[in-house]
Order: structure tokens, then sequence, then C-alpha cells
């Protein structure tokens, strides 16, 4: 019986996948698109040389570690959608360390060291304050948290036209880019970091253990799946609350800190690049597994590169990669649910 | 409007809750439905109304067949339902909520409705003004706005579930009152209760249901005996009693008040030693549910003192009760007891206290093992526990107590479970009374409060008498008790003055 559910399972995903990738087609068709060729630049796009696989890479990192924090949030049963405003805040406070030490004496690996480290305290403040709205003021952690990251993007626009512009005038392109020396160490001739690929990697394997071993992870579940029975058990349920949004916030701010030490070396407008939404996505997708995410969140990042191949080859919008990673989690929920539904019934 | 139910059936998994049921009930009276909780007086209701659909059956208005799918369709038969608790939108002002189940148009007509509303508010003496919030009116009143919003959409037939739950003896009177003249004007009243008293003030007949069987009718004027007999009888077997010596105070409350939204307990002074057992008796929403979570620190009484063991406990946070031995199991075991989605073995972890870092699963599925054979609950280790059986999912809660415990607290321990559950459920707890924890608990089933309670509090709107020796009780005088009949001549020896 179990096993037969599991397979069950098996073929519904994948009939939920292959009916994203028909309707994504039908799309292209509608707009006189060619679809295999589109589809054949996106494969190319994303692993046809090692250039594009260390892109595709990079750009797994910052998703991976939003993801692992959000699987944090999602098995304490909050719906963290003020994940994107944690990056952004991990990106503000990174860019302070760097800002206030770069012309100091102290050596630069132990600046970077210490302004990621201010990244991650960054995103775990913000969270707490979408989580405090919700334990302290009642106010629903979906509502709180879009509205700290509507905050966390006036903030980063204040600081990029104002106290942190660039000399002159302040521009849409970002703060002054930082030296080189302040880069986290890059292979040669890619750009990926073998730092910031280490860190996303040990994040995920260090949440699936805590979220499968430990006490503390067993206990977040409980509060997550039935909040009442968790309290008359005795665990304390808002404690567990904040500290999931703590921790979610550590990720989230190491992503940020990411953005800048790895990726753009300045702080920019959009500096989270939406991966916090891309991450509630893909946390969704896996049905809050850890084990799933790592190579989900990598098809996800896959599909946000190869599009960028659209536009110069086959002069379409690079948002069909947006398409196709909506589609494939509205289809692999639905499903889901009309799977629940039928149990139900029978 | 005649209404007749013919051979109604409803069955919720393997319970039969209506089981042929046959009931004629003339316009113009007022018909009493009584029963024990449980006995499916509420399902007949709710298929009458359309909430629920028989199985098998018919319903007939005025001799005809009708199909009742939803309450919107019973309405429009002209069947109109007063729930317990009333079905309104407190944040709405009055006047809305009266328009709001009206159907036709997408701009209602205000100042028809409201000029309709106070016409009939005036009709029958109710004070209610349109513009004011749902919020700010108390029970009795929301029930005259429920009442007054039906008539308004033409129901004939007008049920009413346990209405004078909450409402004060003012109010109670004026709505006999808009019952009887509702029945004057040709309509037919059905009244759900439980309270033996106002069945007599208000009924002209009244059936009596036990178990989904529809065991008896009367006319008025009643014989109360009778009817606490048809309601109650039933044979079971008992094992025989066995007391367990008590020991120091486990608990005790002093001038100890509680209260929710409906009611008001009066005040209670009460001690239980180790190792005795209080139950509980009462219909439901009597208040014995506010009384035994402010004994479990889950809600805080408006007064007094609650002292567990040696320790005034009072106003503390449940975690310190939980602390200090005191051990609670709700009535709803999937929704506030267990965690769906979670296995047996998660679950005897998560109760235990204070370990490590890391979980270690063998030893925990080992441990569970063993529980699982000594509270002998059917499944495994890994059995979800939403798989697990009513009466397992029971075994699994009793399972995940700690000890030692000063003192249970259960809410309805053993509902909804078979006889050798239930013996099982007790044989356990009475184990525990023998290591000295005080149990106090929850039931409807006056057997089972009388089989194994030494002393019995019964609540009935607000009072709560004092403690009975369970002994010198009998079913029958328990179910008038818990109907409001007979608290002067019980209580009068004891020197307590009731009306």
């Amino acid at each position: 019986m179990l096993k037969n559910t599991r397979w069950a399972n098996l073929l519904i995903q994948l009939a939920a996948v292959l009916m994203a990738l028909l309707l994504t087609t039908l799309i292209m068709l509608a707009a006189d698109a060619p679809p295999l060729e589109a589809y054949a630049n996106i494969i190319k796009g994303s692993f046809g040389s090692l250039d594009r696989i260390s892109k595709v890479l990079l750009s797994w990192i910052p998703l991976l570690l939003t993801t692992a924090g959000l699987l944090i949030t999602f098995s304490t049963g909050l719906w963290n959608i003020g994940v994107e405003g944690q990056i952004v805040l991990g990106a503000i406070a990174t860019t302070w360390v760097l800002r206030l030490f770069q012309d100091s004496a102290i050596a630069p690996g132990w600046i970077i060291f210490l302004s990621i480290l201010a990244g991650m305290i960054g995103g775990a403040i913000w969270a707490s304050l979408a989580g405090a709205l919700k334990t302290f003021g009642g106010v629903n952690e979906i509502f709180g948290g879009l509205g700290l990251n509507f905050v966390a993007t006036a903030l980063t626009l204040w600081l990029i036209f104002g106290p942190w512009k660039r000399p002159g005038v302040g521009s849409m392109s970002g703060t002054q880019p930082f030296p080189e020396e302040l880069w986290l160490p890059q292979i040669p001739d890619y750009d990926l970091s073998y730092w910031a690929l280490g860190l996303a990697i040990a994040s995920i394997v260090a949440v699936y253990f805590l979220l499968q071993g430990t006490y503390f992870g067993l206990r977040l579940k409980a509060v997550g799946k039935n909040f009442r029975a968790a309290h008359l058990l005795g665990i304390p349920t808002w404690q567990h609350m904040m500290a999931a949004f703590f921790l979610c916030g550590i990720f989230a701010g190491a992503a940020g800190a990411m953005q800048v030490t790895a990726v753009y070396h300045r702080l920019i407008p959009s500096i989270s690049s939406g991966y916090g939404y891309l991450g509630l996505l893909v946390a969704m997708l896996v049905n809050y597994q850890a084990i799933w995410a790592a190579p989900v969140a990598l098809f996800y990042a896959a599909l946000n590169i190869g599009s960028i191949q659209l536009p110069i080859v086959l002069k379409m919008d690079s948002s069909l990669s947006g398409v196709l990673q909506g589609m494939l989690v509205l289809f692999v929920l639905m499903v889901e649910g009309i799977r629940q539904r039928y149990l139900r019934r029978t | 409007m005649k209404v007749e139910l013919k051979a109604i059936h409803k069955s919720f998994g393997t319970v039969h809750a209506n089981n042929n049921i046959n009931l004629a009930i003339q316009a113009g009276t007022i018909q009493g439905i009584l029963g024990e909780n449980g006995a499916g007086k509420s399902t007949l209701m709710k298929v009458l109304s359309g909430f629920i659909q028989e199985d098998e059956g018919k319903i007939l208005l005025d001799g005809k067949p009708i199909s009742v799918r939803s309450p919107a369709d019973a309405i429009q038969h002209g069947i109109g339902m007063l729930h317990q608790d009333p079905l309104d939108f407190p944040p709405m002002r009055i006047i809305d909520n009266f328009i709001v189940g009206r159907e036709g148009g997408v701009f209602p007509n205000k100042k028809e409705a409201r000029k309709d509303f106070i016409k009939l508010a005036n009709e029958f003496d109710f004070a209610l003004d349109p513009e004011s919030y749902v919020d700010s009116l108390t029970v009795g009143e929301r029930q005259q706005l429920e009442i007054l919003r039906l008539l308004w959409l033409g129901v004939r037939v007008l049920i009413l579930d346990e209405p004078t739950t909450g409402i004060s003896a003012l109010q109670k009177e004026k709505l006999f009152a808009t019952l009887k003249t509702l029945a004057k004007q040709g309509k037919t009243i059905i009244f759900v209760s439980h309270k033996l008293e106002d069945v007599e003030q208000l009924c002209n007949q009244v059936a009596v249901l036990r178990q989904g069987i529809l065991v008896g009718e009367a006319d008025a004027p009643f014989e109360i005996d009778k009817l606490v007999e048809m309601m109650f009888s039933k044979v079971i077997s008992v094992e025989a009693k066995q007391p367990c010596p008590f020991g120091n105070s486990a608990l005790s409350l002093h001038n100890f008040v509680v209260e929710d939204y409906r009611l008001r307990l009066e005040s209670v002074d009460l001690t239980l030693r180790a190792g005795e057992v209080i139950g509980l008796a009462g219909m439901e929403g009597s208040g014995q549910r506010p009384f035994l979570r402010a004994c479990a620190g889950l809600l805080r009484p408006t007064q007094g003192k609650v002292i567990v063991g040696e320790k005034d406990l009072t106003g503390k946070p449940y975690l310190a009760y939980k602390n200090h031995g005191v051990g609670f199991l709700p009535a709803s075991r999937l929704e506030e007891g267990l965690i769906p989605g979670l296995s047996l073995t998660e679950h005897f972890i998560l109760a235990e206290k204070g370990q490590g870092m890391f979980i270690d699963r063998e030893r925990w599925e080992r441990e569970t093992k063993e529980r699982i054979t000594s509270f002998n609950i059917r499944g495994t280790p890994l059995s979800p526990v939403e798989a697990l059986s009513g009466g397992n999912q029971q075994r699994a809660l009793l399972a995940l107590l700690n000890s030692p415990l000063s003192l249970i607290l259960l809410e309805h321990p053993t509902r909804g479970l078979d006889i050798e559950s239930v013996i099982y459920i007790w044989g356990k707890l009475k184990e525990r009374c023998r290591q000295g924890t005080a149990i106090i608990f929850v039931s409807a089933d006056l057997e089972e409060i009388l089989q194994y309670s030494d002393r019995v509090l019964v609540f009935f709107s607000g009072r709560v008498s004092p403690p009975l020796d369970a002994s010198a009780t009998s079913v029958e005088q328990l179910g008038q008790l818990i109907g409001g009949k007979g608290w002067a001549e019980k209580f009068e020896q004891q020197g307590d003055v009731y009306a």
C-alpha cells in the first residue's frame, strides 16, 4: 500500500511537470515562438559550457541559501513572505561593514568574514521583526513580511541615492563597487566562488539535519503541524516560531551577503534579484523536504540563466523561464490538491 | 405547516446517528426534542434544515415530499434553524446581518428592510437598534435578531437548538412568549433541549431520542420521571467499584470563578485529594469545559485561587501547571491532542522533556514499541497518528502523559470508544489513582460518571452543585439534576440555597 502510493505519487508529480511544459509550449505557440528551439536554447544557455555552468551555480547559491531558510519557517507553519526583505537587509548590512572597514588596516579576509556575519545578523533581525509583529502585534506574517519587503526596498534606494551614493551623483547601477580584495575569492577565469558554493551546500545540509535529526527540528514541525496540540504537549510555541524566523533570517541574510561579496560587489537597487520569491516557489515545489531542495533549486537556477539566451538568439523575452517556473509550482500543487480530495472521498 | 419525517437514517462511519426516525409534527404546535448528548437530536435537526443529507428516508411538508439539499433549500421551503451559537457576523451592523441572507438584487433595499425590521421587532417587543453592531449584543439579543431574520425570510418551521443556554431569565421569558405567539400564528416550532424544565413549560409534545432511536413520545402535561427514564435508561455491564485510599490534597480551588463568553459559573470551593476521582456531569455547554480548562491553567479564572499540591499556581501559564504534574487530555484528539502528520514515535519524543541535540531514532523506536505493547495500541512506531482508530488514539494520548502526575484532567476520555477500550482506559487511569494521582473528568455518560468517580459535580446553566457522593446517587437522580430538576430537594439538607 505504502509503496503503491509512493509510485503513484511520483507518476502524479511527473504528470504535473508534463502539464506545465505543455502549457508553456502552448503559450509559446500562441506567441508565434518556436518552442523546441526555445527549450534547446535554455538547455544550451545553462549547461552548454563551463562558463554557463559556473553562472548557473552562482545563481544557485543565493537561491539554495534562501530555500534552506524557508524550509525552517515552512516546517513551523509560517509563511515567511518577508524573506525577500531579509535578503535585502543581509545585503545592506554586508555592504555597511565592507564600507566601514574598507579603508582600515584589517586584513581583507577578516573584513569579508565580518561582513558576511553582519549580513546574517541583518537578515535575522529583519526576520525577527516580522516574527515579533506576528507574536506580539497579532499581524499575520504574510502581511508583516510584505510590508517589511517594501520598507527594505525603500531603504536600499535611499542608501544608494543618499548616504552611500557614488562620488558625484547617485545612480541606479548602485553604490561604488568594492575593490577586488574585498570580493570573495573566485576561481580564475570564472565568476564562481568556492567559498560561496561551500556555504550554500553546508547550509542546506545543516538544515536537513536540523529538521530530520534534532529535537529542536521536531518541535518546530510539531508547532507547524498542530499549534494547539504542540502547546498541550508542553512545547513553548511562540518561542519556537520566533526561533524559526530568526534562523530563516540568518540564511536569507547570508544569501544577501553572497549577492554583495560574490556576485555584484556593491549594493544595487534590486540586490535580492527576486530570489526570495523564487525560494518560496522552490520550497513549495519540494513540499518542504530539504532533500529535494538542492536539485530543484539547481533546476530553477538553470532556467534563470538559460533563459538569458532567449532574447539574444530568438528575440524572445527571458521572462519565459518565469512562466515555466510558476506553471510548475501551480501544477504540482494542483495535482496534489486533487489527489488529497480524491483520497478523502474514498 | 405540518412536518413529517419518515424513516430517516443517517450514519457517520460506524455510528448510526439516526436510526429509522418517524415523527409527525402538526402545524401550530411546539414540539420538544429531548435526549442526552450524542442521542441524535442535532443530526435529525441538521437533516431537516439541510446542513446534512439523510442516507435514507423522506421529509414531507404538508404531505408533500420535499428535497432539502442545503440550508438555502430549507429556507426556500420555509424551514429555518436557530443554532446554538448564533450564525451571524459580529463585526457587521444588525441591519446588514438582517439583509445578508436575502436573495435577489445587487443592491439591497435597505430602507424597506429597515422598515420591516422595526415592524417585526416591535411585534415581538425586541429592543434592537438596527444600526448597532452585532458584537455589542448579548447571546440572547443575537438570538432575537436571528429569529427576526428567519421570520422575515418567510420561515414557517422554526427549529431552535438549545436556545436557552447562555441567555438571561428575562430573555428566556421573552423567547418563550415569542415562540408561543408564533405557534398561535400557525407556525411549527421544534425545540431541541436537554432542559426538562424548559420543555415542561413550553412544549405541547415531546419526542425522546436515545442512541439514534426515537424511544418515545409524550403529550403535555409531562411526567418528568418517565422522560428521564426514556432519556437515560440503558443496560451496561459494570465491574465492581474499587475505591482507592486518598492521600493529601492534590488540587484545591478557593472561591474559584470561571467564565467564558456564554456563561459565568458560580464560585466553587473544592479540595481534591490524591487518588480521588471527580466526575463533572452536565449537558454539553453547561460550563464543565471552561471549568476543567481553568484547572489546567489553559483558561484564567476570573476570581479565586488554584493550588496544585502545595503550590499556588493562580494566574500561571499552562506550562507551569504541566511542570507541577498536571496532565490534560482534550476531547478533540486530532485537533488538540495529537499532531496529524507525525508518527507515534515522534509524539513520544516530543512528550519527553529536555534532552540533547540529536535524536537517537533507534532508541526511540524501541521505546515506542514498548509503550505500544504496554498500552495495547494497535499501530506501529512509524504509524502516523491520524491513521489510528479513535480508541487507539486515546490510548496513545494516555501513553503520552508523563509520570508521575499529581492530577489528570480529561475531557470525554471515552467518547466514541467501544466498551473494551473504555474498560481498558479506565483500568489505566485507576492504576494511576493507586499511584496517588487525582483525576477530574468530564463525561456525557452518566453511568460512566457514577461508575468511576468518587464524587460528582453537577453543572447546570452556570450553577455548580456541591460535590455529591457518587455511591449515593442514581443515574435517574443525576439525569434530573443535569436537566435542572430537583436541585432544591437534593441540596437543601446541605444548607445551600437553590431556587
